[in-house]
């Protein structure tokens, strides 16, 4: 289990308070979606959870381990962590990058299992056929898939991925979100994951935490965060939501014109 | 033990490399192939050009042409691996591969630093401290200095890459203003002695300052050794080296720390030379494309001693000495310089 206890942090030397006491507990074994609008503090929850950020006060359990305080190299074998940002400067190819992800357990030095690990994480992202290719020459969408294969080659007990669905189109989206699902359910990972769309937080997600300028406003079941008494509390915004084949959806694209109305 | 660590290092790796073929594809091994030829090819040619410094046109005294040039050789080698070395991992340790110690006013700190003592201590007690005496005191002062300046410069834009170059640029400058102001108010004794530790060419070498320069050039490239597996991963940027488990802040001191004491080393032994590293880094990245900083280090030394030797060797006998080499590597190294600017505009 991965536990914040009161994370406060500010930006700007305090001006702008991003997160604002927040407490989570979040379950093993489960696909935990992160959501809310922009400003949230989404993604500053997630990076002080994987200690690249050191909040201001409160801290973060692993298990029993505080992610700050204990060896950097133990919490890398148990929590990894996907950012949004793709820039490398270094030139990598796609299979470089994937046995970086190996560098937790072997410390740059491959062994036959490490390979094996790598070769699976390409095929499971569909990027074998790239494993040669340079990052630079790879659409947004196949480098995001490279990392998402780095980050689960690294074969962590915790994946917390910030937006991993950004540049890809409909099919790679849905494949990759199957993958994180896969995960929790056959290797038992435990997944928390920053989404953009409701409904896909809603169709793959076990929990949902609401977030709204730095606190968690709504916390629980997927179908009971993303509900209109739900999203109106995230999101502060009447957005209808229907069943569709038994899964809310929020019809979200509907927002503008149900004002006209 | 740390001849041990370097042991140990190579046979793992040696063994590494034969579990590992079967998980290449033909086009990784294609390309490893290609780094493996141009490093040999690089050997071949670095041995090439110091046999032929050393024989080329002798004329008259063989044992003294010998021991002059080899003293020459000698500091010509030292400095290519310094500051290839640490221009190297320098640009992986930034961030970006335009910055280098050189570019960064590193070597100018160095010349002020070196002003100071001048002016502190004066000429007569410098005198009696020796020329190695002299030489690590500055190392140390330089490493004090360049890592409070560099925390600080890391620290404050992280970000901006032209900021730091522009930084760079200025504080170059104004090291350089401050020296010259400083040897100003210098008696004439004083000013002497500076101009002779801080202009050492090629041409003089003391003999106790390149042995002193060579042991700490290789201690230095011992501590770093065990380092370099970890600055592939430091290459991927901060975020991503401490979700690999990588202490960033830690890694990143050592290795700065050992940046300043290698320009520290090849700055006592030529002086300035503001463009040198970031030819040699650049041209490594190119020769040798890996992301590996064990074989990148090895590379850039070669290139280093290589460029340096080579460059000398024209300098010699092509120009007749009429232009030292510092001048042709700033003007080559300069517009090499500009070029990246551009092209990193463009992106």
């Amino acid at each position: 289990m991965i536990r914040a206890q009161a994370l406060t942090h500010s930006y700007d030397k305090g001006t702008t308070l991003v997160l604002d006491d927040v407490s989570v507990e979040l379950q093993r074994g489960c696909v935990t979606g992160l959501i809310g609008p922009n400003g949230a503090g989404k993604s500053t929850l997630l990076s002080a959870m994987a200690r690249l950020l050191v909040p201001d006060s409160g801290q973060v359990l692993l298990d029993d381990i505080d992610v700050l305080r204990a060896p950097a190299k133990e919490v890398a074998r148990r929590l990894a962590v996907l950012r949004q940002d793709a820039r490398v400067t270094a030139r990598l190819t796609v299979v470089d990058l994937v046995r970086f992800g190996r560098f937790p357990h072997s410390q740059g030095r491959l062994t036959a299992h490490d390979h094996e690990v790598v070769q699976q994480c390409l095929d499971q992202v569909g990027m074998d056929a790239f494993r040669d290719r340079y990052l630079d020459e790879l659409s947004g969408g196949q480098r995001q898939r490279a990392f998402v294969a780095m980050v689960l080659a690294q074969e962590t007990e915790f994946v917390l991925l910030d937006e991993p669905l950004n540049n890809l189109d409909m099919e790679h989206a849905g494949a990759t979100m199957q993958l994180l699902r896969r995960a929790a359910d056959e290797l038992g990972r435990t997944v928390i994951v920053v989404l953009h769309d409701v409904n896909v937080a809603a169709a793959f997600c076990d929990v949902i935490v609401g977030m709204r300028q730095g606190c968690v406003v709504a916390e629980g079941p997927a179908r009971q965060v993303i509900s209109a008494e739900g999203l109106r509390r995230v999101f502060a915004l009447d957005i209808p939501v229907h069943e569709i084949d038994g899964r809310p959806v929020a019809l979200h694209w509907a927002i503008g014109a149900a004002d006209q109305v | 033990m740390s001849a041990s660590v370097l042991s140990r290092g190579t046979a793992d790796s040696g063994e590494a490399t034969e579990p590992a073929t079967p998980h290449r594809s033909p086009v990784e091994a294609r390309r490893w192939r290609r780094v493996t030829v141009t490093l040999l090819v690089l050997v071949g040619l670095c041995a090439a050009a110091c046999a032929a410094y050393l024989v080329f046109n002798v004329r008259g005294n063989w044992t003294y042409a010998m021991n002059l040039r080899g003293r020459q050789l000698g500091a010509l080698v030292v400095v290519g691996v310094a500051v290839g070395v640490s221009s190297l991992v320098f640009q992986t340790v930034s961030g970006s591969r335009i910055l280098t110690p050189g570019v960064m006013g590193f070597d100018a700190l160095y010349a002020f630093i070196q002003t100071v003592i001048v002016f502190t201590l004066g000429a007569g007690t410098l005198q009696l401290l020796g020329v190695v005496e002299q030489f690590l005191l500055n190392a140390v002062l330089l490493a004090a200095f360049g890592m409070l300046l560099f925390r600080w410069l890391f620290r404050a834009h992280s970000r901006n890459l032209f900021v730091l170059v522009l930084v760079g640029i200025v504080l170059g400058g104004l090291f350089s203003s401050l020296s010259s102001f400083a040897s100003r108010l210098l008696s004439p004794d004083d000013y002497l002695t500076l101009q002779a530790v801080l202009f050492a060419s090629f041409t003089t070498v003391d003999l106790d300052l390149l042995l002193a320069c060579a042991v700490v050039t290789v201690v230095s490239c011992l501590v770093l050794w065990p380092l370099l597996r970890r600055l592939d991963v430091i290459d991927l940027g901060r975020d991503r080296a401490t979700s690999l488990g990588v202490d960033h802040h830690k890694v990143v001191t050592r290795v700065l720390l050992v940046v300043t004491v290698l320009v520290a080393t090849s700055t006592a032994l030529v002086g300035p030379m503001v463009f040198l590293g970031l030819l040699i880094a650049n041209l490594a990245r190119q020769l040798v494309p890996t992301h590996e900083h064990r074989v990148l280090a090895v590379g850039a030394a070669l290139v280093g001693v290589l460029a340096l030797v080579l460059g000398q060797f024209v300098v010699l006998h092509g120009l007749g000495l009429s232009v030292p080499l510092s001048v042709v590597i700033n003007l080559v190294g300069g517009l090499y310089f500009l070029v990246l600017l551009v092209k990193a505009v463009r992106l």
